[in-house]
């Protein structure tokens, strides 16, 4: 019957016009969702590199001023030579070595500076007042940024396995981030703190 | 530096993370700081110049009781209008989980965040259904404060990552120079605290009161804070109810003076306290403390060292201290001055310095990421991996 068939057809084409209405919506929504998710991760990753940085110069102030602390003549030599050495070797470490040349310079701080008796000397000379608060500030400074830029590694990577990300793959060439693992215990005489 | 701070309960309401706001706004302003504190408020409260209000909070049940809360669309437009005003370099949001301005503030806010986390709540079950849209939020926190050890360790159980510990802070001072009254001196028991809200412990001590008269005739319990009077005393035997007297609500100003006239100080807190600062107001105003041995209490008085503990709704037990600490002048000296000693790193000075430096660290890193890296070119291509370099 040519006439059904004729009247048949539209209906047909409106199905199909339909369908394809829903595939583009989905299809737009689905590449909306992935795209925020992108930029979720674009913002995580620029949260890294905004903690990394802060550790860095952390890490960089407390190796200073250790250094300061050791060329001044404030320590008797032994703690100077101690210290000088570890503070230079945190500041020149390569990136494969840093933690454990961070951890080495944490170890001598406290070594140095486990009594009271010596943060007072320091305190007694003529400007060791800022130099001992400075010192004080960097070794609560470096967990503090250390914690932070951790927390955000932890945020990253979570969503990095997700399998949307890791399918489409959203993050692009960005490295998997690493945490920065270190033995940052401030020295006592230095922070008297409670918790952390 | 200019500094956005949001307070998720309503300032009209007295309450523990209003006045840490509070504390730490004025500390921050004296020491030359631009702070903003962003906070729900009637609109006829009066307010300090540096506090706008985000509108009138609505009372809704939520986690089992009724909380006064923040959201819509009203509210979400003043955060926005707040945060686009204000153009902050850090924004610190206080209880970023809960669903009030908090919350609205984290998902609106671009710069870098700072994040204060008081309570420590279990998960609730709204958490966890809503842990999908939360997520994201939350991700945009820079730093995160945990004001105890232990808020801290249930942080990190619910939502995964770390924190720094930084302690609520106290102005030593204020209550280490407040003068004793004589009314309040002599064999005095000290509690504050709402009294007809069963977590704050009243009816523990009152359960261990009659033991205490029993030895002690002449001691009396002085109580400060709102709550039904008759309601409190209706356990005790109406012989002893002379030895209970009811100040009521007490000003700053009256809150110190009572603690540095009282003989001893009692919490018996029974549970939901993530830090407890009165305990560090008692100590600052040299009152000895005896207190329940709640994790986050025993973090406060160092174990033990700063005040004395007892098993947590125990009231034997409380009784049994306190006669021991109420009949040794000698101990109780020792423990004024071990509180006195402990408290100062509760201090605002030493407090204030830590809070300023997890705001340094954070936008130290914000600006050394915005100097050296201009928006990247290719936007969602490039995200997707599309484009070759």
């Amino acid at each position: 019957m040519p006439g059904r068939a004729a009247r048949g057809a539209p209906v047909a084409c409106a199905t199909v016009t339909s369908t394809l209405i829903w595939i583009v919506v989905a299809l737009v929504a689905i590449g909306l969702y992935l795209s925020w998710t992108a930029g979720r991760l674009d913002r995580l990753h620029s949260r890294i590199d905004a903690a990394r940085a802060a550790l860095d110069a952390q890490l960089l102030r407390r190796a200073s001023v250790a250094q300061e602390l050791a060329t001044s003549g404030v320590l008797d030599p032994a703690a100077s030579m101690v210290l000088y050495e570890a503070a230079h070797a945190a500041r020149q470490a390569e990136e494969d070595n840093r933690e454990v040349a961070e951890s080495d310079l944490s170890q001598a701080l406290r070594a140095v500076f486990g009594e009271v008796q010596q943060v007072e000397a320091v305190q007694a000379v003529p400007g060791g007042e800022d130099a001992a608060r400075e010192l004080a500030q960097a070794v609560r400074r470096v967990p503090m940024a250390r914690r932070f830029h951790n927390d955000a590694v932890r945020a990253a990577r979570a969503l990095r396995r997700h399998r949307k990300v890791r399918w489409f793959r959203l993050a692009g060439h960005a490295p998997f981030p690493l945490a920065f693992e270190m033995d940052d215990e401030a020295p006592v005489a230095l922070a008297d703190r409670p918790g952390t | 530096m200019r500094i956005g701070i949001v307070c998720p309960y309503s300032w009209d309401v007295p309450g523990g993370v209003q006045f840490h706001i509070r504390d730490l706004a004025d500390h921050l302003i004296d020491l030359g700081h631009d702070v903003s504190v962003l906070a729900p408020a009637d609109d006829d409260t009066p307010l300090p110049p540096y506090v706008v209000s985000a509108g009138r909070a609505v009372p809704v049940p939520y986690n089992g009781s009724v909380a006064r809360l923040n959201f819509g669309f009203l509210s979400a437009a003043r955060v926005r209008r707040w945060l686009h005003d204000g153009t902050f370099d850090v924004i610190h949001i206080h209880e970023p989980a809960s669903p009030s301005l908090g919350l609205l503030a984290c998902w609106a806010a671009q710069g870098p965040i700072v994040a204060t986390f008081h309570t420590s709540n279990p998960r609730s079950r709204a958490m966890i259904a809503a842990y999908p849209i939360l997520q994201p939020a939350l991700e945009k926190i820079r730093a995160r404060i945990a004001v105890s050890e232990y808020a801290r360790r249930t942080l990190v159980e619910h939502l995964g990552g770390d924190a720094v510990v930084i302690p609520n802070g106290v102005d030593v001072d204020f209550f280490a120079k407040a003068e004793p009254k004589a009314e309040w001196q002599g064999d005095t028991i000290g509690f504050i605290g709402r009294i007809d809200e069963p977590r704050k412990g009243l009816p523990v001590l009152m359960k261990a009161l009659p033991k205490i008269l029993a030895e002690r005739p002449g001691t009396r319990l002085l109580v400060a804070g709102r709550g039904d009077e008759e309601e409190a005393v209706e356990k005790l035997p109406a012989e002893l109810r002379s030895r209970v007297e009811f100040l009521g609500m007490v000003s700053d100003d009256d809150k110190a003076r009572f603690l540095r006239s009282v003989d001893l100080y009692v919490a018996p807190n029974t549970g939901g306290e993530s830090f407890g600062i009165i305990l560090v107001e008692a100590m600052s105003a040299g009152a000895p403390v005896l207190a329940s041995d709640l994790d986050a209490f025993a973090q406060v008085l160092d174990q033990g060292a700063a005040g004395e503990l007892f098993a947590n709704e125990d009231a034997d037990a409380l009784a049994a201290s306190a006669l021991r600490l109420l009949g040794d002048p000698a101990r109780r000296a020792e423990l004024r001055a071990r509180g006195s000693a402990h408290v100062r790193r509760f201090d605002w000075s030493t407090v204030g310095a830590d809070i300023l430096s997890v705001y340094e660290t954070v936008t130290d890193g914000a600006a050394a990421v915005a100097a050296d890296e201009p928006d990247e070119p290719g936007g969602l291509l490039a995200r997707l991996g599309l484009v070759r370099d």
